[in-house]
């Protein structure tokens, strides 16, 4: 089996691992038999395991994902996909008030081991409601893991892990990454209770934390900077529910340098998160210089093309801000 | 045609005849009057229990309205799914929880059938094929069709069934449900438990028609406008429609005409008087109480009379004070459970 995966074609091949192994696996969601609502990540899914099981649906998201609740709560492992996070809003009660409540409320007795898998879909002039990137609101809400992988083995191995977790998890993939590219090795399945934070490169001067496609754009920002003498070492959070910072202490303790970036918003965000969390752990004398956080600014996503540019983050940003940061 | 039948129902004047008995068989009235009693004692001991301060947590009393839940319940087994909400209490017992546990649950205890986490609100007994009821208006209704479909997915002859009431159908996510549910052909059974109001307001002042079967009408569900105090009516209705729905017929939907003796909340039969309804309505409806009108058909027709009445009412009694006392004894969970149990998985307090 050829083993050249790009980030789509690892869900897709987490989805067909999945279906081929758990009966108890299904999933549902808007746009699942169509051939490029969710990109290439469930091409042919509904031909290869039936429409029993691979269930394109109304307009309802609350109810869909309501339904993957309960369908959870009876034994079922079920998928309810989102193609858009901004439209995911509708099923809030489900997620919110039900999945990730119900083990806590019901004494540890009930298991709703959905996976709710939400894709931000932004760019191309789509504008404010098909852009979102909301992770730090469900981060907010304890007893709902929250993953976003980065790289094509977390595409298809958290993936995986998120749909066998006991626990509900919300799994945000990120259009922007569908076409980064990999070599995987067999799939082994990993408990997502046990999934940490992840240096994907050793460095000594900095510790630039990011998550999604915000990793993306740190490691291309790293490879710029080792161009320039700065050695920055990048960790990819993997799982922003709940949060484990401990790999990120021990890397700012060495850098004595923090740069945090987030494609969410900046007020009560994921990258003020991690910055809190490393602040109140590491001693006063701690940081060289205050840390640095990088998010969208507070502002809903523009429509034209010169607005989307100022908007979003870029690689050079990435790089001057650091340049701040070291000098 | 359905519009005449519900208004007749909905005027407490009419329908305070005994219960039909006619024909049907004679185990499952002695179950529906011992559990309709049950029911009954429960709730007006939790009344008590509520007023003299033993009990913290909102209490949600669905006292007259014990034949919707009996009712149906009679058609369905353990390994079905029930969903309920916030009035939940009728529910959960049909279905054959412990009153001990559910007591010990109100009273927030560890042996209580949330282990103490839920309260009266949120009700959680899986072995009795209940998979839970919350407080949040028509948040079980989508989990039931879900739960319905995982049963065919499994390839059993079970199903699902949400308890809601009038008030819920005003919530968006039932009609999605609703729509779900025919186009996946869901084996799911919706039980409309119209009490007329939704808090203090009446159904008048919230929707334009106060029959909610025209939803099922509109998603093309059979359904049938039950006499929600007679518990053989709700019986009949309830064994047809589940009947087709195990057979693989779809989903289906009941309109119980009710109403609860007591305010929305709490032990105050007056709370909600002089908002929209009157204590003269109040004493109407009590006089269709649906546990009465059963005891006098079963009179009537030889299977027992008042002694055995009398009687089964304080042996009831009994072991709901018995049961009460029980769970006043029971602890209250350890602190180490906020934390504990976030996570169904691990128990670890971040993960």
């Amino acid at each position: 089996m050829d083993n050249k995966y790009n980030y789509g074609t690892a869900m897709l091949a987490a989805f067909e691992y999945l279906l081929a192994n758990y009966p108890e696996v299904f999933v549902i969601g808007q746009g699942l038999w169509s051939p490029w609502y969710v990109g290439n990540s469930m091409t042919n899914l509904e031909k290869k395991f039936g429409t029993a099981r691979v269930i394109d649906t109304p307009v309802s998201e609350s109810a869909c994902t309501g339904a993957a609740v309960g369908a959870a709560l009876a034994g079922m492992k079920p998928i309810v996909v989102h193609p858009r996070i901004d439209f995911m809003l509708y099923a809030m009660d489900a997620i919110v008030n039900q999945a990730a409540k119900w083990s806590h409320m019901f004494g540890g007795q009930a298991s709703p081991a959905v996976t709710i898998r939400g894709i931000i879909n932004r760019g191309g002039e789509q504008g404010a409601q098909h852009s979102q990137a909301l992770q730090a609101w469900f981060a907010h809400i304890p007893g709902l893991r929250v993953v976003m992988p980065a790289t094509v083995a977390d595409a298809r191995d958290l993936l995986i892990s998120s749909v066998l977790s006991p626990d509900p998890v919300l799994f945000i993939d990120d259009r922007w990454l569908y076409d980064l590219e990999d070599t995987l090795p067999p799939i082994v399945e990993h408990n997502l209770a046990l999934a940490r934070p992840q240096c994907l490169q050793a460095g000594h001067d900095l510790t630039i934390v990011a998550s999604g496609y915000s990793t993306r754009l740190a490691l291309n920002a790293g490879q710029k900077l080792t161009g320039q003498g700065i050695s920055a070492e990048i960790i990819d959070l993997r799982v922003l529910n709940p949060f484990y910072p401990e790999l990120i202490v021990e890397s700012v303790e060495r850098t004595k340098h923090l740069l945090v970036i987030d494609g969410g918003w900046r007020t009560c965000g994921v990258a003020g998160e991690v910055i809190a969390s490393v602040v109140e752990r590491v001693s006063t004398s701690c940081f060289k210089k205050p840390p640095i956080r990088i998010t969208l600014p507070d502002a809903p996503a523009p429509t034209s093309k010169v607005l989307e540019n100022a908007y979003y983050p870029t690689v050079d940003l990435i790089v001057n801000c650091v340049n701040k940061l070291m000098h | 045609m359905p519009d005449d039948f519900f208004n007749q129902l909905s005027d407490p004047a009419n329908f305070q005849h005994p219960v039909n008995v006619t024909g049907q068989d004679k185990n499952l009235l002695f179950n529906q009057l011992e559990s309709m009693l049950h029911i009954r004692e429960a709730e007006s001991c939790l009344a008590t229990g509520k007023r003299d301060g033993f009990i913290g947590g909102p209490v949600h009393l669905g006292v007259g309205q014990e034949a919707v839940a009996v009712g149906v319940a009679g058609s369905l087994r353990k390994s079905d799914k029930v969903f309920g909400a916030h009035r939940s209490h009728s529910h959960v017992l049909a279905m054959g929880a412990d009153v001990y546990r559910l007591f010990a649950e109100v009273l927030g205890k560890e042996t209580g059938l949330s282990r103490g986490m839920g309260g009266s609100m949120h009700l959680w007994d899986k072995p009795n094929g209940f998979y839970g009821a919350v407080p949040i208006v028509s948040g079980t209704v989508s989990l039931a069709v879900g739960a319905g479909l995982a049963a065919k997915l499994q390839g059993s002859k079970d199903i699902g069934v949400s308890f809601l009431g009038d008030g819920a159908v005003e919530e968006g996510v039932v009609h999605e449900s609703l729509n779900l549910a025919r186009i996946l052909n869901a084996p799911v059974l919706f039980v409309v438990e119209n009490n007329l109001f939704a808090s203090h307001m009446h159904i008048s002042l919230r929707q334009p028609k106060a029959s909610t079967a025209r939803f099922a009408a509109a998603n093309d569900l059979p359904y049938e406008i039950v006499d929600g105090n007679d518990a053989v009516a709700v019986h009949k209705a309830a064994a047809k429609l589940i009947a087709n729905i195990r057979e693989g017929r779809g989903p289906a939907f009941i309109e119980a005409i009710t109403y609860r003796w007591y305010g929305h909340v709490d032990w105050r039969e007056d709370i909600d008087v002089g908002v929209n309804r009157s204590s003269g309505d109040v004493s109407a409806w009590r006089k269709r109480d649906p546990i009465r009108r059963l005891a006098d058909g079963m009179i009537q027709a030889g299977l027992c009379n008042d002694t055995f009445i009398s009687e089964l009412k304080s042996r009831t009694q009994q072991t709901i004070s018995n049961a009460w006392q029980r769970a006043l004894a029971d602890p209250y969970p350890s602190s180490s459970a906020l934390l504990t149990r976030v996570y169904a998985s691990t128990g670890e307090n971040r993960g």
